[in-house]
């Protein structure tokens, strides 16, 4: 790890004040991602803006229609939450099936979808249920916040405060997991909404994105059997030394169904 | 009387450092003035060193100084030795291209050393390596096992990057028997490279006291005294009793500390050269780097057969990878702990096996848990498996048809071992009980009710342990003996300090040798404390690998317990007045026979050191003796593992149901530390034959250099283990013990293909069979 000025604020303002006065700033959640990085010399920011010390970015509030959720909050906090276990469940497992108990407790829900990690959990969670992802400037809709693999709509020094999910009908997430790493090899996340069904899929390509073949599928027959004869195009897919591109292709089908017969 | 402990599963004394944190590891070590290394890595695996402009680096904070490859070869370091000649069929030595401390040159691997860096401080060190300048011409790179000998050549004395042809067994009589034989089955497979990622990374402490010339090196080795006689014999750091080597806790090996390594050369070297202390801790990336590897084999075997299922004969043809350079026993892992297994439990009288070991550009591979019998194993207990399945005979029968019988014992193989005692077919039974093979067709059709796949799969498997009797040892080519040392010293109140040239990192030998000597004392084993890993302290000893700690460190141990007991009794003969030849030792008492006269273990310990009333003038004061044991032969551990599982098809999700491992360990002294051991091997087993692989791409670059790329096995991948024990006493050491440690990673990994395959009802799945590799094996075997 390389030297780096450390800064702990108690307010977003001074937040993104460090931020935008730092040569090459960043902020610090979690730090699941950002210190194993920094500490293989792979990322090395002039100034760590360490965001603990806002109360304000932490908690997970009912309001209604939707669950807002802090960008602090941990995914152990998540995943045990009475109050998300009974407005969205699907999203209180899918916190539950990140990473191991450690991380569950410092990783953070802000930290992992800022990230936009291909393989990351959340950000399968938050497109398919349609969020909305709430920062210091304005409200960014879930679909036009992922961008790319590691890239989302946040610019610089924009911070991620809470994400407003709104409650479905009814969810499930279904993971295939990475045996080495517990990253999702494939997630595929289906919501039942007042709009229809959307299906989000994580690990499988560049970027979480949404299966439109599935939802028309699903919207027009919620079934299993919708399902069948749907396969992805491989040449979208991901392809490493843990699965190939095909073998992902065929995993999204296998948890698409998976997850239609969790919501039978 | 104290209850005597041996076959009681009593818990482990060093569990409570450990658990509460008060082992002490080389990284707890911190002394007065020490400095800082860190290593400059080449990032090719194949170029020539060209400049190292260091002038940059030198001059950043803190750093002391900075040692290249081109200094270690002015000093005339000698190389890293390997330390097991092999001799070609022709009757050549193998090459043993130079193995430098740093490369000075050439580099040959990703992770090769060429510089150290020394500095207060750790980040101080890493941030002078990073300017460190090294010019590279990149030349191509051998990465694969299969292509190595159709080059390009990595060193001009190798040839085809061939490092030996070595063979065993009688080629024209297994010719002729294949040739003539009423059934041939064959198979050809990849036995897959591992990293051993034990949870301590290699770490060390060189300290040169320039007043007394001393140097002292803190290790995580498996064997100090070994690596003190490398140092000192081979690279010539300094003289043998001026040079210490501890290895105080040491957080598991598996092998990969067995060997001398660059790193800790360099340390040594460079602390003398620059008269302060020098610390080093190895990152987990540069453990994945420069820990030597293990397996990497490629093999095609033939087994022969009659109409009736009689084993005639084995061929085998194996190229095995020796990494970039020789490791310390690296040659003898494919040869004398791999073809020597290839008889297994059977009785194929006709065995030929040829090994071609090969450079290639990445790191060295060497023994790692079960070295060499693993790859055996998996080659005779898969083609065993594939036989029964083409004959349609069960493969538990056919197995039970050509298994040696107790009666044949001692059982000379076609490759070259005697087996001394077993009996195989006790422990296969006990094995199919234990896992209900019975059952299976019931399970398999509830399996398949819901929509599962579900198989069952076997492995009797035999290893060569407790290495091993110096003689033979040194005519297959052994630079060493193999013999262990052990002392016994009484303290004057009756306690006693065990000391072991055996190593203990992870095995409990502190626990099971102070049962072993407090049963023959009649003490408790809270008054026995063990001490090994510390050459400034006990008698030179091998150390532990290949399962051979109790076997024969152990060994030494119970004769010089005899010596102390034979010595009490000429004491208490003294001291009881009567005949030596008339006092018994039983219970912790020496007893007059024919008498109520008797002296306790203790009594004695306090004449022997306050020697008022004693025999003065026929014998020395003090209870203290030493043994050194040079065993007879290898012990033979032998067992039958057998696992079922149950395959999702959809995905090729495998589930291991059940395993079952029942092993022949001889004498048992501590149940519940031997049934660790299995776990612990089945657990490395399971991660071979599912999880592990060590990838490099073309170039030669580590792909699996982190855990999220290489998959470790972790408690939530493994079943519970059936574990049961049959008992046939070794017959040639006075433990009884045949060891224990490797016995799992070498018998899991074929029972577990053997599953899968029955399972997908395809020939072959190779390992790791993950669940893409067995989905497409479904694909394929439904196409």
């Amino acid at each position: 790890m390389y030297d780096f000025n450390y800064h702990k604020p108690d307010s977003i303002d001074e937040a993104v004040q460090l931020f935008l006065g730092a040569e090459d700033g960043i902020y610090l959640a979690g730090g699941h991602t950002l210190l194993p990085s920094m500490k293989q010399r792979l990322a090395a920011p002039t100034d760590l803006i360490d965001l603990a010390g806002i109360d304000s970015l932490s908690g997970i509030e009912d309001v209604g229609a939707d669950l807002e959720i802090g960008a602090l909050t941990a995914h152990d906090e998540v995943a045990t939450s009475s109050v998300v276990q009974s407005g969205i469940p699907a999203l209180a497992e899918l916190a539950s099936l990140i990473g191991d108990a450690q991380v569950r407790n410092r990783g953070t829900i802000g930290g992992s979808v800022s990230n936009s990690d291909p393989a990351a959990d959340y950000p399968a969670g938050v497109l398919g249920l349609g969020a909305e992802i709430v920062t210091n400037k304005r409200t960014i809709a879930a679909d036009d916040f992922f961008t790319a693999m590691f890239e989302t709509a946040l610019e610089e020094g924009e911070l991620l405060t809470k994400i407003k999910f709104p409650k479905p009908e009814s969810a499930a997430y279904v993971k295939f997991p990475n045996p080495a790493s517990r990253y999702a090899t494939v997630g595929v996340f289906i919501a039942l909404t007042g709009s229809g069904v959307r299906v989000a899929i994580t690990g499988a390509a560049p970027s979480v994105f949404r299966s439109t073949d599935m939802e028309k599928a699903l919207n027009s027959e919620f079934s299993v059997e919708a399902l069948e004869g749907i396969t992805l195009d491989a040449g979208e897919m991901n392809s490493d030394l843990h699965a190939t591109a095909e073998y992902r292709a065929h995993l999204c089908t296998v948890m698409a169904k998976r997850a239609v017969l969790k919501l039978l | 009387m104290v209850e005597q402990s041996i076959g009681k599963s009593v818990l482990r004394k060093e569990d409570l450092r450990f658990i509460t944190g008060n082992g002490r590891y080389t990284g707890d070590i911190d002394l007065r003035g020490q400095t800082h290394g860190y290593f400059v890595r080449s990032p090719y695996a194949h170029a020539v060193v060209g400049e190292v402009d260091t002038s940059e680096a030198r001059s950043m904070p803190g750093v002391v100084a900075i040692l290249t490859g081109k200094q270690v070869a002015e000093d005339e370091l000698g190389g890293l030795p390997c330390g097991w000649m092999i001799h070609s069929k022709d009757g050549s030595e193998m090459k043993q291209p130079l193995h430098p401390v740093m490369a000075a040159t050439k580099v040959n691997y990703v992770g090769e050393p060429v510089a150290l860096v020394v500095a207060d401080s750790f980040d101080e060190a890493k941030n002078a390596a990073e300017h460190v300048s090294v010019d590279y011409e990149e030349l191509p790179a051998v990465v694969s096992t299969a292509a190595a000998q159709s080059g390009p050549d990595i060193y001009a004395e190798a040839p085809g990057n061939t490092c030996y042809q070595w063979e065993l067994g009688e080629k024209a009589a297994t010719d002729a028997a294949i040739e003539g034989a009423a059934h041939v089955t064959r198979y050809s497979l990849t036995n897959n490279r591992l990293i051993p990622n034990a949870l301590e990374p290699r770490a060390a402490i060189a300290d040169f006291n320039r007043g007394t010339e001393e140097l002292t090196l803190y290790t995580t080795s498996q064997n100090p005294h070994l690596a003190r006689l490398i140092l000192t014999a081979f690279v010539q750091i300094a003289p043998e009793h001026k040079l210490r080597i501890i290895a105080p806790d040491v957080g598991g090996g598996f092998g990969s500390k067995i060997f001398v390594y660059s790193e800790e050369t360099a340390l040594a070297w460079a602390s003398m050269k620059l008269g302060v202390a020098i610390k080093w801790t190895a990152e987990r990336s540069e453990s994945f780097l420069a820990d030597a590897h293990g397996r990497d084999h490629v093999s095609d075997a033939e087994l022969a057969m009659d109409e009736e299922g009689n084993f005639l004969a084995l061929r085998v043809k194996t190229t095995a990878n020796m990494g970039a350079y020789l490791s310390t026993f690296a040659s003898a892992v494919p040869t004398y702990l791999y073809g020597t297994l290839l008889a297994g439990q059977y009785k194929t009288p006709n065995i030929y096996v040829e090994v071609d070991s090969v450079f290639t550009n990445t790191a060295p591979v060497d023994a790692y848990r079960g070295a060499g019998r693993p790859e055996a194993t998996f080659l005779v207990e898969r083609i065993v498996d594939l036989a029964a399945k083409e004959l349609g005979v069960d493969p538990a029968e056919l197995r039970r048809k050509n298994m040696i019988q107790p009666a044949d014992f001692p059982y000379q193989t076609p490759v070259a071992l005697e087996y001394d005692i077993g009996d195989y077919e006790v422990s296969l039974n006990k094995a199919l009980e234990m896992a209900d093979y019975a059952g299976f067709a019931n399970r398999k059709a509830d399996s398949e009710a819901n929509g599962k796949l579900r198989g069952i799969g076997l492995s009797c498997y035999i290893e060569a342990c407790g290495l091993a009797p110096s003689a033979l040892a040194g005519a297959l080519g052994a630079g060493v003996g193999l013999w262990e040392s052990g002392e016994v010293r009484v303290n004057p109140t009756g306690s006693v300090t065990v000391l072991t040239g055996t190593h203990s990192h992870g095995q409990g030998h502190e626990t099971t040798f102070a049962q072993l000597v407090a049963s023959r004392f009649g003490i408790s084993v809270d008054d026995v404390e063990v001490v090994h890993g510390d050459t400034g302290k006990m008698d030179f000893g091998l150390g532990t690998y290949g399962s051979r700690s109790l076997s024969v460190g152990g060994s030494a141990l119970s004769v010089a317990a005899d010596k102390v007991v034979e010595k009490g009794r000429k004491i208490a003969a003294h001291l009881l007045e009567g005949d030596v030849d008339n006092i018994d030792f039983e219970d912790g008492e020496f007893r007059l026979k024919e008498s109520n006269r008797s002296k306790t273990f203790q009594e004695i310990a306090f004449a022997a050191y306050v020697p008022h009333d004693y025999p003065i003038e026929e014998l020395e004061p003090g209870l203290a003796e030493k043994a050194f044991y040079d065993p007879v032969n290898f012990t033979y551990p032998a067992g039958t593992h057998i696992c079922e599982v149950e395959i999702d098809p959809e995905t090729g999700v495998t589930e291991i149901t059940k395993f079952t491992a029942v092993d022949d360990f001889g004498t048992i002294i501590n149940p519940m530390i031997v049934e660790g051991q299995v776990h612990g091997g089945v657990a490395q087993g399971i991660g071979q034959a599912m999880l592990e692989q060590c990838v490099y791409d073309e170039s030669g670059q580590l792909q699996t250099g982190s855990f999220m790329d290489y998959c470790m096995p972790r408690a939530d991948d493994l079943p519970n283990f059936t574990v049961g024990m049959t008992t046939t006493v070794c017959t040639h050491n006075p433990v009884g013990a045949k060891g224990c440690g490797e016995a799992g990673a070498i018998g899991s990994p074929p029972a577990i293909i053997n599953a899968i395959t029955d399972a997908v009802g395809v020939r072959d799945i190779s390992m790791p069979a993950t669940p893409e590799k067995v989905w497409r094996a479904i694909q394929e075997q439904r196409a």
